[in-house]
């Protein structure tokens, strides 16, 4: 019966769980196995089943004394960008490979409050620095998707790779991603999951291992609309131990989820339409705006002319913020020690050689460049006036329209090894989701349908500031009309 | 504008990252790309754009003037690669 | 006379330029931007929060009270209070500074330009003026002499909120450097942000010295760091403006660079480890928003700010009559000023301002205490004062009462009831006294017949026969008409 058991959404194993047909301990047991079943996936940097049992014991104990909590007993995988106190936490970085932090970030100890079990901690890219979760220094994880009569391994997307992979192989009910260029939204698009990037904001920051501090929000990763209306309730909340945490009350997601969406005005912003776009993109981008448009909303032609600015903006910005939060990775505190250096900066330097991978290197570089004395202007005050200009065109278009509807990804998922020669190449992958995290909105991607070679394809809600709810309500309106009911074949099942 | 190897060099020192005399030739490159890619912006009109400082339309919070942290210097140094009466250590640093 | 003072060498004379980078360490009670404790002397890493020693994942939050003190400062320096200022980050790599960066502020800091108006000898005073305040952390500690191989780090600072107050380059001397000092270090104990103790630390100047010939464009600088004490100030000052002259002088170049003051010789050296070219690539912290400051929040700490040390001297001068030097040197610290207002409310001010300036001081000094430790009350100090004017006892009693008191504690009448110090004043007590010095010494009666100036020889006779408790204009009254003196002597 364990399949069935993961097979579950988390909105129904609550309704299981409440009901008492099953119990948070079987539960758990059926998704501990499936995480045993499939490590070829390469999903979890650490699993925890010891703590997934505990915390599914106190589970049932509280449902069995009435006293159970929203999401009690429902069990979650969480990126090893979350900081869990006792738990190793690494980042997906050689230079954390040993780092077991002594305190809980804000976003897990808000769902362990509120009920939840914890599986273990995903695989991702290298401080979330990548598209593809080819960065990890503990490998890549595979897309529990494959092209139809294929065999070759596609990526699951990144950063939040591995829970994205967990999500849709139902290693997990749902778990946690970040998102600072499109984290959580593109891999959940190439994946067949629901991700949410909430207002830069709403989720704490406290306790996750920082990569751009001004663009990085945490957000959930689910396998329908609904879970991540669940999740993201229990994850946002008000902290004061975040200065960019902002003071508005988290509303109840779920309760304004079904209100039809009659009348919503939804934007095409055109500059979203890229030469040389696969058809197939353009045909699912079609086919939601006339899914919302069945379902009585209105379609309307907005115009964002800074989009195409948006990456290389991004890719002065989060570089730069990356070089200095990465600077405490130094070999004195925690973390990697590189031996045999001759003196103190020699051990800097050969601990930061080691510990951090090529990408995170290229990107520290580049920070680091455009940052220093006589280029701060050119490079980074620049990016900063692109990155108002952004913003600007978001508040322009959002007079004429609600939401924004845009496709999530230039593409499905695509092989392992098949871009990571070409750094550019692999940043195009976020051009459609950097926008929304420059300009600080929410955003959702959701599956859409399938490619002709059976690999799904997502497509993006882009909100206002705080406007989660519509977000939700507008995706949820396209999970309904594009009915994507397809699971990938279990290849990577041990038996 | 573009790197040259000595600025590689010199970047790399100022992040505190060892690289080795034999990938700067590549790594001029690469950071290049990444450069020539992002110099579209300059033909961006930015003129009388204030710069984004924050994306958050609030004040800053602030904290009371309470000690809420504090003795626990094992946990401080739990995970240090080196320490000593709860000190960290570094090699000798010569001032 | 001008307090510029220049200092002459073979072409001529040199003028020196004095700017000022001091911290001053905030009083609170947590530091800047975490929960750890500030205060000073815990076992090492105690005082440290997750935030301080930047564990991945931590985040800035700033301490409310903090801004308040920055402000109070501001106001104090009667600077601009900046309504919006902006939160930096200074990279560079350091073991005591655990992010990589230090969280300062850069373009937009909390207080802009003020004036410090400083005491010179003599009762003259001078602007200095103020380029700016701005709030920053403080680094932790590096011990580099507990092991042969090893750097011990301590983050029990690391995160303290510091003060950084620039100053422009309006000072011309090493006193007036020295004096500068002294003033801020009053301003900011009398408001309350800062213990201005340069012992631990929590005030600490960087002095930057240039020369020049007078009228001429400012020189070639050198920044001095680690100068902890007044003392210091005015040394290295001295010795950094002579070996920029004589480098000039020798047809050399001042080379701009950051130097150490080394307190045992008295010299200040280039910093070798401070030799690499920086590059601090600031930027704003996106951790922190603006630091916006309503006017109603900088009016309600002005009308709590207390009465400053160039306010009360003035109130002094006005309200007691004292002159402007004895007024400085009172209200230099808030305790002494306190101190006199408590015996000029009791005592004549002007004898009270000597008093506590000659006596008090006097002895405070030798003793190495501060006017805090004073062992001698201020009321103590006015009926002491009182008993000289009503003639209880002598100028000279009253001196060794203090001596008295300041060693054994006590009250003042009653000790000098107790142990006979009333001035004798009953003329048959004295007259037996003379009778009997007279007596003893035919010799000299014979001699001051011819010398009458010998008359203070037997005055002092008579002090020391009555244990200098005689009335001295008695004892000579009588000395006169018994030895026949004239009336002038
Ligand atoms: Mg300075
Ligand atoms: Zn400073």
């Amino acid at each position: 019966m364990s399949g069935a058991l993961t097979d579950f959404t988390l909105a129904e194993a609550r309704e299981a769980l409440r009901g008492k047909k099953v119990s948070a301990t079987e539960l758990a047991k059926a998704h501990i196995t499936a995480i045993e079943k499939s490590r070829s996936l390469n999903a979890f940097v650490t699993e925890t089943p010891e703590r997934a049992l505990a915390m599914a014991k106190e589970s049932d104990a509280r449902i069995a004394s009435g006293q159970a909590r929203p999401l009690e007993g429902l069990p979650l995988a969480i990126k090893d960008l979350f900081c869990t106190k006792g738990v190793r936490t690494t980042a997906g970085s050689n230079i954390l490979n040993n780092f077991v932090p002594p305190y809980e970030s804000t976003v897990s100890q808000n769902l362990w409050d509120a009920g939840a079990v914890m599986l273990g901690k995903t695989n991702m890219d290298e401080f979330a620095m990548g598209s593809s979760n080819e960065t990890s220094a503990f490998g890549p994880v595979f897309n529990p998707w494959r092209a139809r009569n294929s065999n070759q391994n596609l990526v699951p997307g990144g950063s939040s790779g591995g829970s994205a992979a967990a999500v849709a192989a139902c290693l997990a009910l749902g778990a946690t991603g970040t998102d600072t260029g499109g984290s959580i939204r593109q891999p959940a698009a190439v994946s067949g999951i629901v991700g949410l990037k909430p207002t830069y904001g709403r989720c704490s920051r406290f306790g996750i291992v920082a990569f751009a501090s001004s663009l990085d929000q945490a957000g959930p990763m689910t396998r329908t609309v609904r879970d991540a209306a669940i999740l993201l309730r229990h994850m946002a909340s008000v902290d004061p131990r975040d200065s960019t945490s902002v003071d508005v009350p988290v509303p109840d997601y779920e309760a304004a989820l079904d209100k039809p969406i009659r009348g919503l005005r939804v934007g095409i912003p055109k500059e979203y339409r890229l030469d040389g776009m696969p058809e197939e993109i353009e045909a699912i981008w079609r086919k939601g705006a006339e899914w919302l448009k069945a379902q009585g909303a209105e379609i309307v032609d907005v115009s964002l002319p800074h989009t195409r600015y948006a990456l290389p903006a991004y890719y002065i910005v989060a570089p730069a913020e990356a070089s200095s939060n990465l600077a405490r990775y130094d070999g004195v505190r925690y973390g990697l020690r590189a031996k045999g250096a001759d003196d103190l900066i020699d051990l800097y330097e050969k601990t930061r050689a080691e510990g951090f991978g090529a990408e995170v290197k290229r990107r520290v570089l580049i920070g680091t460049y455009v940052l220093s004395a006589g280029y701060y202007d050119a490079y980074y005050t620049r990016a900063q006036k692109v990155r108002a200009l952004i913003l600007r065109d978001f508040v322009q278009a959002y007079e004429t329209c609600d939401v924004l509807l845009t496709p999530a990804t230039p593409g499905p998922a695509f092989a392992v090894g098949s871009k990571s020669d070409d750094p550019v190449s692999m940043y195009l992958n976020d051009v459609f989701t950097v926008t929304v995290n420059l300009a600080g909105l929410p955003g959702i991607s959701v599956p859409a349908g399938l490619t002709a070679e059976g690999l799904p394809l997502g497509l993006q809600i882009i909100g206002k500031a705080f406007d989660e709810a519509t977000v939700l309500r507008a995706g949820r309106a396209i999970e309904e009309a594009a009915g994507f009911a397809a699971k990938p074949s279990p290849w990577w099942r041990a038996v | 504008m573009s790197v040259d190897r000595d600025t590689v060099r010199r970047i790399a020192r100022l992040a505190r990252i060892a690289l080795p005399e034999e990938r700067v030739g590549a790594m001029e490159k690469e950071l290049n790309g990444i450069l020539r890619w992002v110099e579209q912006l300059q033909e961006v009109n930015v003129e009388g754009v204030q710069p984004m400082t924050s994306v958050v339309a609030q004040k800053l919070k602030m904290r009371d003037d309470v000690v809420t942290e504090g003795d626990q210097a094992e946990a401080v140094v739990a995970n240090a690669p080196q320490s000593e009466d709860n000190f960290f250590l570094v090699p000798k640093v010569v001032e | 006379m001008s307090s510029a003072k220049t200092i002459r060498g073979q072409t001529g004379d040199w003028e020196i330029v004095i700017g000022m980078e001091v911290h001053c360490q905030v009083l609170s009670n947590a530091k800047l931007f975490s929960g750890a404790s500030a205060a000073f002397g815990a076992e090492p890493n105690q005082h440290v929060s997750f935030v301080d020693a930047a564990m991945p994942g931590m985040l800035p939050v700033i301490n409310r009270f903090c801004v308040e003190q920055a402000i109070k400062t501001g106001l104090g320096l009667k600077a601009k209070i900046n309504r919006v200022s902006v939160f930096d980050r200074k990279n560079y790599f350091y073991p005591d500074l655990p992010p990589g960066y230090q969280i300062s502020q850069y373009k937009q800091p909390i207080v802009g330009e003020g004036i410090v108006t400083i005491d010179l000898p003599g009762g003259e005073t001078r602007e200095v003026g103020i380029e700016r305040l701005h709030l920053e952390q403080d680094a932790g500690k590096s011990l580099h002499d507990q092991h042969a191989d090893y750097t011990f780090v301590d983050l029990n600072r690391a995160g303290v909120a510091l003060m950084e107050i620039v100053t422009k380059p309006d000072m011309r001397s090493a006193e007036e450097a020295a004096a500068f000092l002294r003033k801020l270090r009053a301003i900011v104990r009398y408001l309350g942000t800062c213990d201005g103790n340069m012992d631990e630390g929590s005030m600490r100047a960087d002095v930057n010295v240039s020369v020049r010939k007078p009228g001429a464009p400012y020189g070639t600088r050198c920044e001095i760091k680690n100068v902890n004490s007044m003392r210091f100030v005015a040394q290295a000052v001295e010795y950094e403006a002579r070996r920029q002259v004589d480098i000039i002088e020798g047809g050399g170049a001042v080379k701009q660079e950051t130097r150490l003051f080394d307190s045992r010789n008295g010299e200040t050296r280039s910093m070798r480890s401070k030799e690499e070219a920086h590059d601090y690539r600031y930027f704003p912290d996106p951790d922190l928003l603006p630091l916006e400051i309503g006017q109603d929040w900088i009016d309600r700490i002005a009308r709590s700010l207390p009465e400053l040390p160039d306010e009360k001297k003035a109130r002094f001068m006005r309200d007691f009559g004292i002159s402007a030097y004895d007024a400085g040197v009172l209200v230099a610290e808030r305790e002494l000023a306190d101190y006199f207002e408590e015996m000029a409310r009791a005592a004549d001010p002007k004898v009270a301002a000597n008093w506590l300036n000659n006596e008090v001081l006097g002895r405070l000094n030798r003793d190495g205490l501060t006017i805090a430790q004073v062992p001698v009350s201020a009321s103590a100090n006015a009926s002491i004062l009182a008993m000289i004017a009503d003639g209880t006892i002598s100028g000279k009693i009253a001196k060794d009462l203090l001596d008295i008191l300041w060693s054994e504690g006590g009250d003042p009448r009653d000790i000098v009831e107790k142990r006979g110090l009333r001035q004798v004043t009953d003329m048959s007590a004295i007259e037996k006294a003379v009778d009997a010095v007279i007596a003893a010494n035919p010799d000299k009666v014979e001699e001051v017949k011819k010398k009458p100036k010998l008359a203070g020889w037997f005055t002092g006779q008579v002090m020391k026969a009555t244990g200098g408790k005689a009335n001295p204009s008695a004892v000579n009254a009588i000395l006169k008409s018994r030895l026949n003196l004239p009336d002038d002597v």
